[in-house]
């Protein structure tokens, strides 16, 4: 029976080797792509922003489509998020696109909760994925990702500063989400006013230590357009499904009384930038940060919470398993004493309760008693009354037959002694 | 919360025209695919294979012949006598190499000594439990808290395994090699020195071949079960029709009809390595480098350390049961029981801790 050896040479130290033909791997890159193709991609946005900037017109410009939904009232009582998905084709490259809103943000009198919810939605999604993934049987590859890859953040045109409502969520969501600011409803501020505007925004951001997503600048092919765009964030941006005739080309705009403001005009706004960065560009390093950064640090947090650590690594996979144990029996035991707890209160509650209807039977009965007994006194009350009735009424009886006893007596008698009857009469009345 | 709806009203096809402002239809997604090749390109690729076989076939040679340069272990090793090791050795050698900017990091496994002992019985364990180790190592940064942001892969992706030109049928050894393996890794098998058989004799022992592997239920790459569609069902029947390929590896280079081309050369002729009259060695190559290398990858990820894992982690299971547990554990068939580091008791899949480790 061979006994084994194992020997490994520079796996640190790997060789540069160079090839004396073509051998064809160059073709890796092309397989990788056909395999993504094969499978669809999905992209996740969230958008952050009060009721009534646009935020739903902005998502049908950019994707071109109609998507449904009718715009929200504002009397929502608390910030709901929905989110629906929507699968587009662009030649042979499917997108599962799901695009989801903060419902109700911003209209409340109270928005000290409003950020919870958001942050509630992020983090279940990552809760999603992390479930799947620690999962013994799991199927990642078909898994549907809904970890959010970007959040566009709407900022009112106010033209002044942002809202502290702005500052605190986004502080929330920056360490969860790509955050990516944008001026809605831009067409509302002149040029020298935007420009004040983002120069304060920035500003604001900065000095509260809000990270938003920096397009990134490793590439070279990329790193030069990156950069500039980085300048120019946040980005201005106008909205429109409507078409309207410029020259002779039907192009996207808001037409005013005073002017039309073309969407994909550089000069008017920011709408192409913000297109080119979010879909052209950047959209695999989005999903790619979202996997690497935030998602990590979510998992690293919530593993950590639920008390495992990276312990020396030869028991790394026991410590797993044994602290899990060890929660998982901490757990059951404080189940079984809660239950133990509740049906004690249970039984106690059984009993009080019991008392106390037994109380109330003896009242009860008492009262029936008591009544039973007025009764049977009424009713010997009654008969004897009746009784002294009846006596009197024999004794009527008698007395009447008697009388008539005596005056047949006397009519048989005669009529001379009418006048001692008559007398006796006179005594007997 | 959250709804899906069926496909709306897809956008206006746009033709993939890049101007922004002639064509409002086109948004812009089908950039993902340049933006997915500008960082795959940037990151690099892995490859790992495994070459097994008994010394003499010619592994180094078509190591060397299939990369195009001296990848193989003896043309790194500076020890340049042939000795047969007394145990099997596993020997793993990395190099950088790169091609019209794509850079791709190759570790070439060698296996000496396999199959030349007199008594070859278990020579697979070494090497399943080399495979195994790599699995494991990937899975212990998988659930690390802290984890790289790309883990190093350094599992087997591919395992050559060379059959001798015997022109008969599989020796014992082969097919209990590719039998065990095959359930780790995906096995290429391809017949060696294939210049010693003539056409019709190459047909007939590869037929020979390929009913053996049925009959013993061998399962090699590429595997039907993990065909994703019809079309790649027709592709991979194509190759299951000529696996194993027949090969011929040479890195000399002579002179034929003008051009200098990859062979070897004998008295009565000069056999063309990348001739595919001559041999299959371009089928091996195209097979495994320009085509499938991505789906080779894709199944040692998804389906053998997928499958790895659930039986990694399924063993922790079992050694913590705190119920005492009367559950009738299974032996595991594929002899593996003896390489699973550090579980002794546990030999085998409890089901019926699943529950258990579905929360987890």
């Amino acid at each position: 029976m061979a006994s084994t050896e194992i020997a490994r040479q520079a796996g640190e130290g790997a060789r540069a080797v160079p090839l004396s033909g073509h051998v064809g791997f160059d073709s890796m890159p092309d397989q990788l792509v056909n395999k993504s193709v094969n499978h669809g991609f999905c992209f996740n946005i969230l958008c952050v922003g009060e009721t009534g900037l646009g935020k739903s017109t902005l998502m049908d410009t950019l994707f071109n489509t109609k998507f449904e939904g009718e715009p929200t009232q504002h009397n929502q009582p608390g910030v709901t998020l929905k989110s629906n998905t929507y699968e587009l084709q662009e030649s042979n490259v499917r997108l599962k696109l799901t695009v989801v809103n903060t419902v109700g943000f911003g209209d409340q009198i109270n928005k000290e909760d409003s950020y919870k919810s958001i942050v509630e939605f992020i983090d279940a999604q990552f809760e999603a994925y992390l479930q799947e993934e620690l999962k013994i049987k799991r199927t990642l590859h078909s898994y549907h990702d809904t970890r959010i890859h970007a959040c566009l953040y709407f900022i009112a045109p106010t033209g002044h500063s942002l809202k502290s409502l702005d500052l605190v969520t986004m502080k929330k969501l920056d360490s969860k989400v790509n955050i990516i600011p944008i001026i809605a409803k831009s067409d509302a501020i002149s040029k020298s006013e935007l420009a004040k505007f983002k120069i304060k925004i920035t500003s604001e951001l900065v000095s509260n230590g809000v990270q938003i997503y920096q397009f990134p600048t490793d590439d070279e092919s990329v790193a030069e357009i990156n950069s500039t765009m980085n300048s120019h964030l946040p980005f201005a941006v106008v909205g429109s499904t409507e078409e309207v005739k410029i020259g002779n080309k039907m192009v996207k705009a808001r037409q005013y009384p005073w002017g039309t403001v073309q969407v994909e005009n550089e000069n008017h706004c920011d709408f192409v930038k913000l297109r080119e960065m979010l879909i052209r560009v950047n959209m695999e390093d989005l999903r790619e940060q979202t996997h690497t950064r935030h998602y990590e640090l979510y998992r690293r947090c919530k593993l950590e919470e639920m008390g495992f650590k990276d312990t020396d690594p030869d028991s790394k996979p026991f410590s797993l398993q044994e602290t899990y144990e060890a929660k998982r029996n901490e757990f059951m035991g404080e189940l079984q004493k809660k239950e133990e707890e509740m049906r004690q209160m249970f039984v106690q509650r059984v009993k009080e309760k019991e008392a106390e209807l037994k109380e109330a039977e003896k009242e009860l009965h008492e009262k029936f008693d008591r009544l039973k007994k007025l009764h049977q006194d009424e009713k010997k009350k009654l008969e004897e009354k009746k009784k002294s009735l009846d006596d009197e009424l024999n004794t009527f009886k008698q007395k009447k037959t008697a009388a008539e006893l005596l005056q047949n007596q006397a009519q048989q008698a005669g009529g001379s002694t009418t006048l001692k009857r008559d007398k006796e009469r006179k005594n007997f009345f | 919360m959250s709804e899906s709806t069926k496909p709306h009203h897809p956008p206006p096809q746009g033709k993939g025209e890049k101007s922004h402002g002639s064509d409002f239809s086109y948004v812009g997604i089908d950039a993902i695919l340049e933006q997915m090749r500008r960082k795959a390109m940037k990151q690099g690729f892995e490859l790992n294979i495994m070459v097994v076989g008994q010394s003499g076939l010619g592994k180094s040679t078509l190591m060397n012949t299939l990369f195009k340069s001296k990848v193989s272990r003896k043309s790194v090793q500076p020890d340049p006598e042939e000795r047969i090791p007394k145990t099997i050795e596993i020997k793993s050698i990395s190099h950088n190499i790169e091609e019209k900017g794509v850079r791709m990091k190759l570790t070439v496994i060698d296996t000496p000594g396999f199959g030349d002992q007199i008594n070859n019985e278990n020579c697979w364990q070494p090497i399943m439990k080399f495979i195994n180790d790599q699995y494991e190592v990937y899975l212990q940064e998988e659930i690390n808290i802290n984890r790289k942001k790309r883990i190093p892969d350094s599992r087997v992706h591919c395992c050559i395994y060379f059959i001798p030109p015997t022109g008969h049928c599989l020796r014992p050894l082969d097919v209990e090699f590719m039998r065990r393996l095959s359930k780790v890794v995906n096995i290429v098998p391809v017949i060696a020195k294939a210049d010693t058989l003539t056409l019709e004799e190459r047909d007939y022992f590869k037929q020979t071949i390929r009913e053996e592997l049925r009959a013993n239920g061998i399962d090699v790459y590429p595997q039907k079960e993990f065909d994703e569609d019809p079309e790649d069902r027709v592709i991979n029947d194509k190759i299951r029709e000529m696996i194993p390929f027949a090969v011929v590896g040479s890195d000399h280079e002579y002179q034929v009809n003008g051009k200098r081309i990859l062979g070897r050369k004998t008295k009565w002729g000069t056999i063309e390595v990348e001739n595919i009259a001559h041999c299959e060695f371009a089928y091996l190559r195209d097979l495994l480098i320009r085509t499938h290398m991505q789906n080779i990858k894709d199944i040692t990820g998804s389906i053998h350390y997928e499958s790895y894992r659930v039986r990694r982690l399924n063993e922790s299971n079992a050694l913590f049961t705190t119920v005492s547990s009367d559950h009738v554990l299974q032996p595991k068939t594929n002899g593996q029981s003896e390489e699973q580091l550090g579980a002794p008791q546990a030999n085998g899949v409890a089901a019926q801790h699943e529950a258990l480790s579905h929360e987890m």
